[in-house]
């Protein structure tokens, strides 16, 4: 009964009403034989039990804040969320409302996402942005589908950069099983190494997405400007998985020429939380709005002459499309969207230039003083943002084992997805990583090397 | 740039920005610099919004209060179980150890992460009686797209590839026959008969072996209980196709029958509606999967497992298993973890088998209470004891008042309005579910108000028609937003200089 504000008094008067006996009355429909089963469940806690039960189990857990140094990123990322962020998302208001279908009731969270949609159209330089996606392998694998319906199926052939994030390439795998792709680009052979130029062999007149990613997942910043002149002359569309933190400092994908801007945007007020819940961002042309999933907030007025917001396009999703419709998706990530919005107004434009500034220079020191030890080098030259590929003596889970054990997530083992790459480990660095702890990494590796 | 006019109620966070205004700031950099890339690579400029912590604070402050929510008041939204969201769960999911652990960390270092969802997999078992569970899915459409490709994977895996044709009812929601067209399934719709079931002629007429499946809710979205369930189970069986159970409406059956029990192959779960995660305004969600036992080698990877099993004083250590014939990865990483395992566990934890019980017991008793009062003054097109809602006409004999309008109206009275034009099969659908979080109270006033409403349906329809009055906002012009199509908004043109 812990939620249930029903007196027995009140519970008899209300049986009597609908005209019942008892509650068990109440489900004579189920099949007797199965009616009532006994759960085998543990016994209630109450709330103070479980308040203790539910620490001592988060306590069990090594995190990144109180007890490890962490250099792991591949697409979560520890960065610092303004305290104001969690005080407006816990104002019941927002947490407790539903999706936004009765506008009147609910201006708060519509004008919200509309801000959010707007930031992320800025952010990008795109024309349009949903309200969100599940996360930023789901919004690839939605990309797929947006390319898939603009061509009516005509076209089949996707082309994927070996250097989009694993995890999200298997994603677009699971999601892509109905529509007979042809997959090409990321198979065992392509050389993961290469730049974005190897990936235009594969682009022909069937080709109907090219998919890389910014910075890629190797941590190096490609400008994809040829790339996309060249995929648009044979009539391809190019998505580009970017990441917002590095946005805020390099040239936009829109200025590249992209059709589609997606992305995990976790890294802009949303906790690592295990990997989820997160934000996939999706912006793109306004020309492909109509083959765009997932829910749209547009400006209007109401009766009485005031600007107000709704969910608009409505006729594009799965409950008036039914089986006819891109993507099943109905809900978005709505909470995490006003993070997100929250994150980037409260640091504003210029603390989130000295966020991106801080893991740029810090990834920099970091990737100059590990490569100074013997037997470390930095696996590639081109230019990169917060994270780098180390090239170390042992393999990279030899190595991250001997980090481990002196307090330090050293970095994502690339051997796991690559197996060219066993001795490589990506390194993420952020605002949250200081000095000291970057050095502690260094001197560590030191001592291994010297071992 | 703004095209729809009208006046500004608060303005956009873009509009209440001025040039060098400082948020919150980031420390001085601790290492020594470096140069930044070449300016080719670099963006021009950044068109972002500033702002005082205080003016980000009172914006959003304003905002929250346009919004309708569970905390407010009550929120009767048929097929979303809008139940109380208990505090205490907003306290878990933000535990440290929780909060700041990363996805990729090794399995040794997450032993408490990995043990909660390891329970909370367990005991989704037992609740729903199906062998395997996933709790990867964002969302109850993401789970049931899961489900559907679970499906797929187990007829091809038997070379069984003329199976296309996936059966729904015409109550279904909208996102079953979504998806199965993602997969190129076509949708065969089964009717219900005159007390809501399924009508098992045209099902039986439906079934042979092109057949996939069969989507069904149940209780479906009339809030009945199917009374042939076990013939149409059975129906679907022998022609070789699977049973789906969508998991929206589970919160009419926890502890009173488990769906697999039942011989259901597959279901979705919403834990933000049975398991009291909160909708957040639309997510995020969470929508884990149980199958069968038959089917359990088909869900998607990873799951968690027992990797060594425990001994004498040493624990199990929990780590991840792939599935043999896994149709994949559904999303990045391990699903909601901490916005919607951590709460739906808190939740399961502190009520045991027979607080589950109760909670179904009482959901069930409230909409049958609400029906029961409504009854004499709005039709029930199918009426008989329901489940956990129930759905009611919003017309009257004589009157041009719609389902609509009564809808608006209710917020006059301060209640969210029910779910409506929903189902399909019923015209002017009012789809109320009141959940077991509501006291008599409560159901009283909103019973009162819907009569009240009826009332003034006859006698000044205009009260209807024009509602809601008493909010802070009008009907929308819905039309104008379709057309226009304004998505976004920027900063003034002149922002450099304005201030």
């Amino acid at each position: 009964m812990t939620f249930i504000p029903i007196s027995p008094n009140e519970r008899d008067a209300m049986l009597k009403t609908v005209g019942v006996k008892s509650l068990d009355d109440l489900f004579d429909a189920i099949p007797k034989k199965h009616r009532f089963p006994k759960l085998d469940l543990p016994p209630a806690l109450t709330e103070m039990e479980a308040a203790a039960h539910l620490s001592e189990m988060a306590q069990t857990n090594e995190n990144v804040r109180e007890h490890m140094i962490s250099f792991l990123g591949a697409g979560a990322y520890n960065h610092y969320v303004p305290s104001v962020v969690d005080h407006m998302l816990r104002r019941g208001e927002f947490y407790t409302a539903y999706t936004p279908y009765q506008p009147e009731i609910s201006q708060g969270t519509l004008q919200a996402i509309f801000e959010y949609q707007s930031l992320m159209t800025n952010l990008t330089g795109m024309e349009v942005s949903n309200a969100s996606h599940y996360d930023g392998a789901t919004a690839t694998a939605e990309a797929v589908s947006l390319a898939y319906a603009q061509f009516r199926g005509k076209r089949k052939k996707i082309v994927i950069s070996p250097t989009v994030h694993p995890q999200y390439r298997e994603v677009i795998q699971t999601y892509s099983q109905g529509m007979g792709l042809e997959k090409v680009g990321d198979d065992e052979s392509a050389n993961a190494e290469a730049g974005p130029e190897a990936l235009m062999s594969h682009v022909d007149e069937s080709t109907m997405l090219v998919v890389v990613q910014y910075p890629d997942f190797f941590g190096r910043i490609h400008d994809y400007t040829k790339l996309i002149e060249d995929a648009h002359a044979k009539g391809a569309l190019v998505c580009i998985v970017a990441n917002p933190t590095a946005l805020i400092m390099l040239k936009t994908p829109a200025e590249m020429g992209a059709d589609i801007v997606v992305g995990e945007a976790q890294p802009f007020g949303i906790p690592l939380w295990y990997g989820g819940p997160y934000l996939g961002f999706f912006t793109t042309k306004k020309s492909y709005v109509h083959k765009m999933a997932g829910r749209l907030i547009g400006e209007t007025v109401d009766s009485r002459g005031q600007r107000a917001y709704v969910l608009t396009l409505t006729a594009r999703e799965q409950h008036i499309k039914r089986e006819r419709a891109t993507s099943n998706i109905c809900t978005n990530q709505g909470l995490l969207a006003l993070a997100s919005a929250l994150y980037m107004s409260t640091l504003g434009k210029t603390g989130l230039q000295q966020v991106a500034n801080l893991c740029y220079q810090k990834a920099h020191y970091a990737a100059s003083e590990l490569s100074k030890i013997d037997g470390c080098d930095l696996c590639f030259d081109e230019p990169f943002f917060h994270e780098f590929v180390l090239c170390c003596p042992k393999p990279a889970s030899e190595v991250n084992e001997y980090l481990l054990e002196h307090g330090i997530f050293g970095g994502y083992d690339l051997g796991q997805d690559y197996s060219s790459l066993q001795n490589h480990l990506l390194i993420a660095v952020t605002e949250m990583n200081s000095k000291q702890e970057i050095d502690t990494l260094v001197e560590v590796l030191k001592e291994m090397s010297h071992e | 740039m703004n095209k729809t006019g009208g006046t500004i109620v608060e303005p956009t966070i873009f509009e209440l920005s001025s040039p060098g205004r400082l948020g919150v700031r980031m420390p001085a950099s601790d290492v020594p610099e470096t140069a930044l890339p070449q300016k080719n690579f670099l963006r021009s400029e950044l068109p972002l919004p500033e702002l005082a912590e205080v003016d980000v604070v009172r914006h959003y402050m304003r905002l929250s209060k346009f919004n309708y929510s569970v905390d407010g008041g009550f929120y009767p939204l048929g097929s979303c179980t809008m139940k109380y969201n208990p505090k205490i769960n907003e306290d878990t999911c933000r535990y440290p150890g929780f909060l700041y652990t990363h996805p990729l960390q090794p399995i040794e270092t997450v032993q408490g992460n990995l043990a909660l969802v390891y329970e909370l997999q367990e005991w989704l078992k037992e609740i729903s009686g199906f062998a395997g569970i996933t709790l990867q899915p964002a969302a109850g459409a993401h789970g049931e797209f899961a489900g559907v490709l679970i499906m797929h994977a187990y007829h091809k895996s038997r070379n069984d590839t003329k199976r296309t044709k996936m059966l729904i009812p015409d109550a279904a929601h909208g996102t079953n026959p979504a998806s199965a067209g993602l997969l190129g399934m076509s949708v065969v719709t089964i009717p219900s008969d005159a007390r809501g079931n399924v009508d098992l002629k045209a099902l039986e007429a439906a079934c042979d072996d092109t057949v996939v499946g069969m989507m069904l809710t149940n209780p479906n979205t009339l809030g009945m209980f199917d009374e042939n369930i076990e013939k149409v189970v059975k129906l679907v069986h022998d022609c070789g196709g699977l049973m789906y159970g969508d998991g929206a409406n589970l919160n009419a059956l926890l502890g009173i029958v488990r769906p697999g029990d039942l011989g259901f192959d597959v279901m979705h779960f919403n834990l933000h509606k049975t398991f009291s995660v909160p909708h957040g305004g639309g997510g995020p969600g969470s929508g884990p999967v149980g199958v069968s036992a038959q089917l359990a080698d088909f869900l998607p990877a990873p799951l968690v497992g027992v990797v060594e099993e425990a001994e004498d004083d040493v624990p199990p250590l929990y780590g991840f298993v792939t599935p043999k014939h896994t149709i994949g990865r559904m999303k990045a990483f391990h699903g909601h973890f901490g916005g919607g395992l951590v709460r739906a566990y808190t939740y399961i934890a502190m009520h045991g088998p027979d607080g589950l019980k109760d909670i179904s017991q009482y959901a069930v008793l409230n909409a049958n209470y609400l029906q029961a009062r409504l009854r004499d003054t709005y039709k029930i097109p199918y009426d008989r004891i329901c489940m956990h809602e129930f759905v009611a006409e919003g017309q009257f004999e004589g009157s041009d008042v719609r389902a609509l309008d009564i809808a608006k109206r209710l917020m006059d009275y301060n209640f969210h309005p029910p779910t409506n034009y929903f189902p399909l099969i019923v015209h002017e659908a009012l789809m109320i579910e009141p959940t077991e979080t509501e006291n008599k109270d409560t159901l009283d006033r909103f019973a009162d108000a819907l009569i009240k409403i009826a009332e003034e349906a006859k006698s000044q329809p205009d009260l209807l028609h024009n509602a809601p009055s008493t909010t802070e906002f009008g009907r929308m012009d819905e039309v104008k937003a379709a057309r226009e199509l304004v998505l976004c908004c920027w900063l003034p043109e002149n922002y450099e200089t304005m201030k």
